[in-house]
């Protein structure tokens, strides 16, 4: 089976989710982008989700981004729609390529219409017990010609593979959120994966245009390999801070150094709110049983759950409350962990002033993006080093322990390199500079 | 001609310009040219006919009629003529030769001669085509996704095959910086704010056919812009009745409006052959030559066209017209100073507009009052030229003025 034959008929399951609606939009452009090049194929996909209404915005999603990404490739769409006399225009030819996609597409509630997939991308919960049954049941009604694409963050692929019986059908192909905009793909074959469907994945993946970073079959990869450790880290860090301040305060003060001293995009207890709480105590759980040397749980995590603090998303990408309430996507009132209520983060402001010391002076974004980003980083964590204030200690101590995690990542075989590690935390996470760095030695 | 006036430029590079947000219309911009230029000639009641310039209001803007919105900028223009004018991006070169039509066929004294155009209305990829109205419909289908970027992307991978390369691509990347430095000096310039390190290095960025075209970066090219111009045409009489001193005033001594075949392709891909008939009339009608012009606001629609321009003048041999950029001759301290407010890459093209502004320009620097942009004029120079393109080289207007 060639590159287009594997692509005849592909099924996303889960498809009307942040992740699932990402990935069957990536997919619907690469195979309309096939059968323009390669006329008199035929394609199929299918989109399936339990959710009926789920499935009519993910339409209106498709469309609207079908269109803009058309907007930006005009330049090819003009030469592969050349033999179009009827379309002229570029608009003429945007509107055809919309629909040209969306004619590919079909939706569905039910699995049975996923049977005899020559392709299946699987979005759905993070959790074993469902992923398992499911993907056993199409591979059965495929008669062994299914190959199954994962987007699992943290469960074994061989644990799947043998589970659900796929002989080997089966890749980790784990986007980052959203799959549309991310460029990082962590590709995690497992210890029967065929050969050939390792190839057609790095292909795959290619021509989406991302940038793949293979990582081994270890629980978490290589990215929740990196962040659930780094965020236990931090909140267990933020605890011991608690003995001597108001656990609300400790916490901004943590996600403060985070962000504006380590120049990182976002806070880390941001980002647990930015993934959801929830999800991160999944992913823990579903890691912590591969990890006989570490404990990866947060007790507190769970009380917080409990109290109905869960994070994730809107589905028009809006951050619902978790550590913080957001207004315009900043945090402005943390939660009270005792009582579940939201309290201003102004008056911590003024309690950590004289904890931070003096501010970097620098973001994230003006480093990130700077021609000169490595002399700039430089610079800047030397100066660090030379700062006497609660706030560089703490942002050098992370620092160490965010390279001590990445380090670990080598170590235990999990990541093939160094430069793999940083590729994820800089790709995946948005990270200005990767874990393992000399900046904090 | 006197009393010009120029709205700013704006779109990308403007600090006031956020795409996101609601922008004025055709009619704020008509108002404040329209305005801007009657304040200086007595108001509209010395006011006998006017003309407006636009491109492509009925597609950006989907407004036709044009002619209506005058008697909007000032009543007292209610019942006088008023013509709309196209010819692409010369239609503001097209209002200008009608208004002085009219003066000389003595059915008027005084013509209010404006230009607009509203342009970032759409996204630029859409504006592509509708600026692909310029070509040639049968064209567009082979034509290229930015369409006229796409033509004189052929233009310069022609005349670097034939010319080489290395000179001419620096040439063009000098000229964007000139334009840009220009820009800065003018507060209406859309590159006003500009604020770059390193022009020479943006000018010579690799063009990348894969997301562009093949032979030009998008620093190569005008700018995508919303803005009117205004200038008033006047006779002997008209600046009487006005009551305008000769010295404010630049004379037109001569004008050329010349027409190619729009269904032909250019017969040399590196000659603009249009521009060169047109400046050859203008100089001829004038009686001087080229040597004698002080100063020259050309189309550099791209840097290409400036180049081509150049040679087409006859200020550079065919091949040198990047040579004579680097030579520094058409920077503001140079011979002979070319689009000193910045031209189309740096003030910026609506494209019915560009027309009108090169009056104003020139008028500006004729009559001392160009500010900061401000070259200076010898008196044994004491011409201004403008040359004004529509589409690949086939509507040009060309106007020779005199210093008072």
């Amino acid at each position: 089976m060639d590159y287009c034959e594997r692509l005849q008929k592909v099924s996303v399951l889960g498809a009307a989710g942040k992740m699932g609606s990402g990935i069957l939009l990536l997919t619907a452009m690469e195979m309309a982008d096939q059968l323009l090049q390669n006329k008199g194929q035929k394609m199929e996909l299918w989109a399936i989700d339990l959710s009926p209404e789920g499935l009519r915005g993910l339409i209106r999603y498709l469309r609207s981004q079908v269109l803009k990404a058309a907007e930006k490739k005009m330049v090819w769409l003009r030469r592969v729609y050349a033999d179009r006399p009827d379309l002229v225009e570029n608009g003429d030819i945007i509107s055809a390529y919309v629909e040209d996609v969306l004619g590919l597409v079909s939706t569905s509630t039910h699995l049975s219409d996923a049977w005899g997939s020559t392709m299946v991308f699987e979005a759905i919960k993070e959790d074993p017990s469902v992923k398992v049954p499911v993907l056993s049941e199409i591979a059965q009604q495929g008669g062994g010609k299914t190959w199954f694409f994962t987007n699992t963050s943290s469960i074994p692929i061989s644990r799947l593979d043998e589970q659900a019986g796929l002989n080997g059908a089966v890749i980790g192909f784990h986007f980052y959120n959203p799959p549309a905009v991310q460029k990082l793909v962590e590709l995690i074959p497992g210890k029967n994966t065929l050969p050939e469907l390792v190839e057609f994945a790095r292909m795959y993946a290619k021509n989406l245009r991302k940038v793949v970073v293979p990582s081994n079959d270890h629980a978490g990869f290589i990215g929740n390999g990196h962040f659930m450790r780094d965020a236990l880290w931090a909140i267990q860090t933020a605890e011991k801070m608690a003995e001597t301040m108001p656990l609300q305060q400790a916490i901004w003060f943590v996600n403060r150094v985070s962000q504006e001293f380590l120049l990182r995009p976002m806070g880390i207890f941001q980002l647990i709110d930015y993934v959801g709480v929830d999800v991160v105590i999944y992913i823990m759980q579903v890691m912590n049983p591969f990890l006989p040397d570490e404990d990866l749980h947060s007790p507190f995590l769970d009380a917080l759950l409990e109290k109905g603090v869960r994070g994730g998303q809107f589905s028009d990408g809006s951050q619902k409350d978790g550590f913080f309430k957001y207004e315009k996507g900043r945090p402005v009132a943390i939660v009270n962990p005792v009582t579940g209520v939201y309290e201003s983060t102004a008056p911590l402001d003024e309690a950590v002033k004289a904890l931070i010391g003096e501010l970097p002076g620098l973001t994230w974004k003006e480093v990130n993006f700077a021609p000169d980003k490595a002399e700039k980083l430089s610079a800047f964590f030397a100066r660090l080093k030379g700062m006497d204030s609660h706030g560089a200690r703490l942002a050098s101590a992370y620092g160490r322990q965010s390279r001590l995690i990445g380090e670990l990542l080598v170590n235990s075989g999990v990541a093939q390199s160094a430069d793999d590690v940083n590729t994820v935390l800089k790709t995946g996470f948005f990270h200005a500079y990767g874990p393992i760095n000399e900046y904090f030695n | 001609m006197t009393g010009g006036y120029n709205t700013i430029s704006l779109g990308t590079g403007r600090k006031e310009f956020n795409p996101k947000k609601v922008r004025p219309g055709l009619e704020l911009y008509i108002k404040e040219a329209g305005n801007g230029t009657l304040a200086q000639i007595g108001g509209a009641v010395t006011v006998d006919e006017c003309v407006i310039g636009n491109f492509m209001a009925s597609r950006f803007n989907r407004q036709a009629h044009l002619g209506g919105f005058i008697p909007m900028i000032d009543e007292a223009l209610r019942y006088k003529p008023a013509t709309r004018v196209e010819g692409a991006c010369a239609s503001g070169g097209l209002a200008l030769t009608a208004g002085i039509r009219a003066v000389l066929a003595e059915s008027a004294e005084v013509v209010l001669a404006l230009g607009v155009e509203v342009q970032n209305s759409v996204k630029a990829i859409y504006g592509a085509d509708i600026l692909a109205g310029a070509g040639w419909y049968p064209d567009r289908k082979a034509g290229h996704a930015y369409f006229f970027p796409g033509q004189f992307s052929n233009r310069a991978g022609a005349y670097f095959d034939r010319y080489g390369r290395e000179t001419a691509r620096q040439g063009m990347a000098r000229w964007f910086r000139n334009m840009i430095e220009n820009a800065r000096l003018c507060p209406t310039a859309q590159e006003y704010h500009n604020s770059t390190g390193d022009l020479d290095a943006l000018g010579l960025s690799e063009p990348d056919g894969r997301s562009f075209v093949d032979h030009l970066n998008v620093f190569d090219c005008s700018k995508v812009s919303d803005g009117a111009s205004a200038i008033a045409i006047l006779s002997e009489e008209g600046l009487k009745r006005a009551g305008i001193p000769r010295e404010q005033a630049v004379e037109v001594v001569a004008w050329a409006q010349v027409e190619e075949d729009i269904t032909k392709p250019p017969a040399d891909l590196t000659v603009v052959s249009t521009i060169k008939e047109a400046v050859r009339q203008v100089l001829e009608r004038a009686g001087i030559t080229i040597d004698q012009v002080g100063t020259v606001e050309t189309h550099d629609c791209f840097t290409i066209a400036a180049v081509l321009a150049i040679e087409a003048m006859g200020l550079a041999k065919p091949g040198h017209g990047g040579e004579f950029i680097l030579a520094g001759h058409t920077s503001r301290m140079g011979r002979i100073p070319f689009n000193t407010t910045g031209g189309l890459i740096g003030w910026g093209h609506p494209t019915g507009a560009t027309g009108v502004h090169q009056a104003v320009t020139i008028w500006e620097q004729l009559t001392g009052r160009a500010g900061d942009s401000q070259i200076r004029i010898h008196s044994d120079r004491p011409f201004g030229l403008t040359v004004n393109m529509g589409g690949d080289d086939k509507t040009v207007v060309a106007i020779l003025y005199k210093k008072p």
